[in-house]
């Protein structure tokens, strides 16, 4: 009666972001299924350029209430770098749930069989103006402990992206958004970038869809 | 089922000679409303006698203006009342044209477990296409209602009001007498509700704190204070506005099946009394209900006679029932029943003739939780009056709950102990002399309803309870529960949030005296102390932090007298529902104290109350909110 299996998808980010002459298209989304205490989850995101895709991670987790803590969640899985750059996978362990004040925080850890170690922080909240319009700041960081040249990524701190998008609710499941973001690499990252010709950082306005189902 | 118009002109021909015209008023306003309907709803008929034939199937109806399919009694929603006597034995043959399972329970009757109708503990269900037959000798009068216990049959319509006629009637009843079922429908499919508040509890919270309305209350309170406010709930993950978890952007408030915008209306004549039955019979919703320009007598609660009190407004939680009787002059006045999160309101209209039209009511603010409904409470009053955030250690709340004695409700703060209402009634109850042996006591069980005429069963050989000699209950936080209140407190004479202070007089569980002496004299020999316990945001609920499917049974022995003490740790208030046995709510009125079936627990409130384990058998004890029921709020009592 009460351990009924539910399940839960939420495509955060489902934008075009045009920055200068180039607009890319950029998912992130998440979804679980499950019961109160054992879950499964799919973690997804990406960046669609022209027919190239960029920054792919797909991840699949184990999900389970973390004992003693009320709005946190253990998670352990793999995450498949998936996209047109060469393939990795990591086993991946973290956590994820409400701090106080209600921010989402998701930090989490991964390990590849060479011992290469990467970490990611998610963070978000939610600033209410009214009952429909939401302001919703948002970061992403990433971490890795060696380089990857294959995949153009340099150890330490090697990109972030971020994001303040404000959202009118239709409805809960339906959300069209206006934001600003900012994704842009650091280090070893950044120097892949401009050695390539590419912009280190970029700025963009984006339109999308937040879906809640 | 479609009612041709013949039929219906039959209907409401036969309906007038029911109740000598008296509701032929409403009718005709009711049904105009629903001209577009795909089946001609009518409110619900009244069944009388000791043998019934009920059917349950599918019915669209349309209440919203969109057609949905409803589970009805009889092809009617709600389902016919039931009105039966005091002493007769009644047969109710029930036939299942569904294909799915169903079930009726009887909520507050005294009967052997196997009729109680609960699947899974009083017997197996009734199968598509199969007919189940009740049977039972009734054995106490007054108001209660029915239900079905299966799935979400009863949000989606399966429930009806019983009406039990006393053996010996009332010197004096009231001319009229009406039943009045309050219920919530919805358009969406329960289960996708249920589905939603385990995605995003606030769901259906359209209220909840944002820019807009912390400027507001800087705007009314003071910059500061404002955010100090808003940063103590936002710290916890909580919201203030979490009155109720599914509201009006879902239900729509029936009374008798009308719809607000086309209501049912009850007709008298000037000068003569009117019975009230009211009944909440709702899934999720509590009402706070008045009749503007009217006082009402408030006359029994849950079934039972209590000493009449005179009130403007009273609180009925899900699965209570109060009867009221008012004494109208010649006009026309709304029965006003709004939603507690004030999302909505069911209406009716008590009329003396034709065609007049009383003035709704605006409704009342919406209500705001408090620290004291956090168990925060540090000094005995609202902090609302007097809220001094700053200073105030939030982190307190998530110690273990310290408040372990039986009769006080507060440790380590002497000086709000003043401020306290004790409501333990083990020296009253203690030494009534009628001694009996404990053989020949139990051989009277179950023991009868108090009534005139209904002596106290007495024996001397009650075990004198220890008080508190059973060890501090340590919860802890976690992810079945958000918060343990370390601060609770007894609070029969709070009427609840959003109702203290309205400036009219509102009826509160400290009013409720029994008419009648209890029946069992007897101290109770043990104490059993439960917890209500949740998570919101996760939206799971149960008891001591444990789901149903978590715990084991409570059990209880055959013939033995418990206190159950029950202390709310969340911020919402549950209404408190125990099967086949009576819950004798201790409020302070002694051998008076009110039988009921079902109880409200407010937040951060102890309620403590006995029971007399008279009759064998599984029985379901759980929140009557039906989304809190299923996510966990359920645990099974075995009387053996």
């Amino acid at each position: 009666m009460d351990n009924r299996t539910f399940s839960h998808v939420l495509l955060d980010q489902f934008e075009g972001r045009s920055g200068g002459s180039n607009t890319r298209f950029r998912w992130d989304g998440e979804g679980w299924i499950g019961t109160d205490w054992n879950r499964l989850w799919i973690k997804s995101e990406g960046f669609v350029d022209h027919s190239s895709v960029s920054d792919g991670d797909q991840e699949l987790l184990y999900d389970r209430p973390i004992p003693r803590m009320k709005y946190f969640d253990a998670q352990v899985g793999v995450r498949a770098d998936l996209d047109s750059g060469p393939a990795r996978v990591w086993s991946a362990v973290g956590i994820e749930g409400l701090a106080p004040y209600s921010f989402e925080f998701a930090p989490t850890l991964y390990i590849r069989n060479d011992g290469r170690v990467a970490g990611r922080i998610n963070g978000a909240y939610s600033l209410r103006f009214t009952q429909r319009t939401v302001l919703e700041p948002q970061v992403e960081l990433n971490f890795y402990s060696k380089d990857d040249p294959e995949r153009e990524i340099g150890s330490g701190f090697s990109d972030l992206d971020s994001g303040l998008r404000l959202r009118y609710e239709i409805n809960r499941k339906f959300a069209p958004y206006v934001g600003y973001t900012y994704e842009g690499a650091f280090g070893g990252s950044a120097k892949y970038r401009s050695n390539n010709g590419e912009a280190v950082g970029t700025s963009s306005f984006v339109f999308g869809v937040r879906i809640w189902h | 089922m479609t009612i041709k118009p013949e039929a219906h002109k039959q209907f409401i021909l036969d309906r007038r000679r029911f109740l000598q015209g008296m509701i032929a008023a409403g009718l005709v306003t009711w049904n105009a409303g629903l001209a577009k309907a795909a089946t001609v709803l009518h409110p619900p008929t009244e069944l009388k006698g000791n043998q019934f034939d009920l059917v349950i199937d599918t019915l669209p109806v349309n209440f919203t203006g969109k057609v949905r399919t409803a589970v009805a009694v009889n092809g009617s929603v709600p389902g016919p009342t039931l009105r039966w006597r005091e002493g007769d034995t009644v047969t109710l043959s029930v036939t299942n044209r569904l294909k799915t399972f169903t079930s009726i329970h009887w909520h507050g009757m005294r009967i052997p477990s196997e009729m109680d109708g609960v699947p899974g503990l009083s017997f197996e269900g009734i199968g598509p296409g199969q007919k189940f037959t009740y049977e039972f000798t009734v054995k106490q009068n007054g108001t209660y209602w029915y239900h079905s216990h299966s799935g979400f049959q009863e949000q989606t319509g399966l429930s009806g009001a019983i009406i039990i006629d006393p053996l010996l009637s009332e010197a004096e009843a009231p001319e009229h007498d009406y039943a009045i079922l309050l219920s919530d429908w919805t358009d969406l499919d329960p289960n996708s509700i249920l589905s939603n508040l385990k995605g995003d509890s606030d769901y259906y919270n359209y209220h909840r704190p944002s820019l807009k309305q912390f400027s507001r209350d800087a705007h009314a309170d003071g910059f500061s204070k404002a955010l100090a406010q808003h940063m103590v709930w936002a710290k916890m993950n909580m919201s203030p506005s979490d009155i109720a978890d599914v509201s009006g952007s879902a239900y729509s408030y029936l009374l008798n099946g009308a719809p607000p915008s086309s209501p049912w209306s009850a007709m008298f004549a000037p000068g003569q009394k009117v019975r009230l039955r009211f009944i909440n019979g709702s899934a999720m919703t509590f009402f706070d209900v008045r009749i503007p320009g009217l006082k009402m007598m408030v006359v029994a609660a849950d079934g039972n006679a209590i000493e009449p009190v005179t009130v403007d407004e009273f609180r009925i939680g899900t699965a209570e029932t109060y009867d009221v009787i008012v004494e109208p002059k010649d006009e026309a006045y709304t029965i006003f029943a709004q939603a507690e999160d004030r999302t909505g309101f069911a209406r009716a209209i008590l009329t003396p003739k034709l065609g007049l039209l009383p003035d709704i009511p605006p409704m009342d603010p919406r209500p705001m939780r408090t620290m004291s409904d956090m168990g925060m409470k540090m000094t005995g009053m609202k902090m609302s009056a007097n809220m001094d955030m700053p200073g105030m250690d939030m982190t307190s709340m998530e110690m273990p709950a310290m408040d372990k004695s039986s009769s006080g409700s507060m440790k380590g703060n002497q000086g709000s102990m003043s401020n306290m209402s004790v409501h333990s009634d083990t020296s009253i109850s203690m030494g009534v002399g009628e001694a009996a042996s404990v053989s020949s006591f139990e051989s009277s069980f179950p023991l009868p309803q108090p009534g005139p005429g209904v002596l106290p069963i007495a024996s001397a050989e009650g075990k004198q309870m220890m008080p508190a000699d059973h060890p501090a209950k340590i919860l802890h936080v976690g992810p079945e529960v958000a918060t343990v209140a370390s601060m609770t407190s007894s609070r029969p004479e709070d009427p609840g949030d959003g109702l203290q202070n309205n400036g009219r007089r509102v009826l509160t569980y400290a009013d409720l005296r029994a008419r009648y002496s209890g029946v069992d004299r007897r101290a109770p020999s043990r104490e059993i102390e439960l917890h209500l316990t949740g998570n919101m945001e996760r939206f799971i609920w149960g008891f001591d932090g444990k789901k149903f499917s978590e715990a084991p049974p409570i059990t209880l022995a055959y013939g033995e007298r418990v206190r159950i003490i029950l202390i709310n740790d969340t911020m919402m208030e549950h209404p408190i529902h125990l099967h086949g046995l009576w819950s004798e709510l201790e409020n302070g009125h002694g051998e008076f104290n009110p039988y009921k079936h079902t109880l409200i627990v407010k937040p951060a409130e102890r309620v403590s109350y006995v029971v007399t384990a008279d009759t064998r058998g599984h029985w379901a004890y759980h929140c009557h909110l039906m989304y809190h029921m299923e996510a966990g709020m359920f645990r099974t009592v075995i009387v053996q």
